[in-house]
């Protein structure tokens, strides 16, 4: 029964994505969404990332230093650990699920709420699609937005790291620079972004599609924001799982 | 005008909507009243197209709309306007903008255009110094009418209104109906209206349906509502003790 279910539920979510990639009414209103949707999802997420992202990059070079305290390998061993940990997997997985957490409890509270005060209702009487006009400005906002957000955070992180590791003395700058540029391959970070765009991508129309299937009132606008965080998630790792297979087997 | 015939509607294998035909005139009020769950609103939405019917036809004019494909539907919902129960203005748009949404999505008018229309549409509504005000910061009267304001900004052929006066006090109800009942002679317009408001049936009922049971019960007018012998229907409009004292019961 669950099963069929789970079939149901892909099937609404395929027939809600045909809706939203259908042809906009008026390009002109969809690119001034779009802009909105970029201030709203992406610039103020820069405050989140970059805080999570420089005390992650600290860490991570603590733990990499207090683990590696051994005269037989080199320090500059702590900079390479920092920028693989934070290229391969911090700034595409991890913060893809913080920003589950924060633009996906927003998108499908958003959306819900307006399902369930008919605002979607009044789109409708318009002659609005109302699936294209609200979700398709979130997508192209976040997967546009979503990479300089990871790119933020690879840059913020590895500066991070750089400078506990110089305060608490594991590291100094010249090793932990040299560690960094040491066996460089560029490849991590297109790797890292194409995991982004397709986390963007996921998160959005996840939490679009439990945001407009509500119905009710506020509780359960409520349980479709944290069902939208939970599967969004889920759908990440999955995802990061199957890309990771893909892009470096 | 807009013509109902024998249109039915369920809801997991529950009948609503049993058969319900009627005739709504351009340039007049027509009401539809009864109790709640009686099926109102589900006749309303039928009406409109956000459901669809399982029998029946619907003519706007001579079309027949519920067999139309969406993209011709989408054509006939540009020359409606609906005012919703919660007003259903959106959240994150000022005053001015709600009302010159429709302006920005279907026309060709230019920014002052659009401006002096919406201005127009606000003070014939009488909403004067509120455009840059937010949904959340006017009271519920001005909603309702600010939605009115957006609902005949296109210039719309036909009007319908889900209890408009729920959450208003009596004399703010009074002014809502009023102005509907001007604006639908004004401009020629066929308004169909769900209430239960006993008010607003004796003040602007050109005509009245009553359902009951989710079948069509009883039809009239305003003035000959009080001399019917219809049991149930006296059973709704007489239902205070005051009413039914008057009545002679």
């Amino acid at each position: 029964m669950r099963i069929l279910s789970a079939f149901e539920m892909f099937g609404e979510y395929m027939l809600l994505l045909k809706r939203v990639f259908s042809k906009p009414e008026k390009r002109r209103v969809y690119y001034q969404q779009t802009i909105k949707e970029i201030d709203k999802l992406g610039f103020q997420s820069i405050g989140i990332v970059t805080i999570i992202s420089v005390f992650m990059g600290a860490v991570i070079t603590l733990q990499t230093a207090y683990n590696m305290e051994n005269p037989f390998i080199p320090n500059y061993l702590i900079g390479l650990g920092t920028r693989d940990s934070m290229l391969l997997e911090f700034s595409s997985t991890v913060i893809g699920l913080i920003l589950a957490g924060k633009v996906g409890s927003n998108i499908a509270s958003e959306i819900g709420t307006m399902r369930v005060t008919e605002q979607i209702d009044a789109l409708e009487i318009m002659g609005i699609n109302s699936a294209s006009f609200l979700i398709l400005p979130k997508i192209i906002a976040t997967v546009i937005f979503n990479p300089f957000l990871s790119v933020l955070s690879m840059m913020v992180g590895i500066t991070g790291g750089w400078l506990v590791g110089v305060f608490t003395g594991v590291v100094s700058t010249q090793e932990y620079i040299d560690g960094v540029q040491y066996a460089f391959i560029p490849f991590y970070i297109t790797y890292s972004l194409i995991k982004t765009v397709v986390f963007a991508f996921l998160i959005t129309t996840i939490s679009a599609f439990y945001g407009y299937r509500v119905q009710g009132g506020s509780l359960e606008v409520g349980r479709a924001s944290t069902q939208a965080v939970v599967m969004s998630s889920i759908f990440i790792l999955l995802f990061n799982l199957i890309l990771t297979q893909l892009l470096l087997s | 005008m807009i013509t109902i015939r024998n249109i039915s509607k369920k809801f997991d294998g529950h009948l609503v909507i049993d058969g319900i035909s009627a005739t709504f005139e351009k340039g007049k009020t027509n009401l539809i009243i009864g109790q709640s769950g009686s099926g109102k609103t589900v006749l309303l939405k039928s009406i409109v197209g956000l459901h669809d019917i399982d029998e029946g036809e619907i003519y706007y004019n001579d079309i027949r709309f519920d067999t139309l494909d969406l993209k011709s539907k989408k054509l006939i919902r540009q020359k409606i306007g609906m005012l919703f129960q919660g007003a259903a203005l959106f959240d994150s748009a000022t005053v001015e903008e709600n009302v010159m949404f429709p302006l920005d999505m279907f026309t060709e008018l230019s920014r002052d255009e659009k401006l002096d229309r919406t201005n127009f549409c606000l003070k014939r509504v009488n909403i004067i110094n509120a455009n840059h005000l937010y949904p959340a910061e006017i009271s519920g009267g001005m909603k309702k009418r600010v939605a009115i304001a957006r609902a005949i900004a296109l210039n719309p052929e036909f009007l319908f209104c889900d209890e408009p006066n729920s959450g208003l006090d009596p004399k703010t109800a009074v002014v809502i109906d009023q102005l509907i009942k001007e604006i639908t002679e004004e401009f020629n317009i066929t308004t169909i209206i769900n209430t239960h408001d006993m008010n607003s049936v004796m003040g602007i009922g050109d005509k009245v349906i009553f359902i009951y049971q989710g079948k069509k019960w009883w039809e009239g007018n305003k003035e000959n509502i009080l001399n019917s012998n219809n049991k149930e229907l006296n059973d709704f409009v007489f239902s205070t003790e005051l009413t039914r004292k008057i009545k002679g019961f």
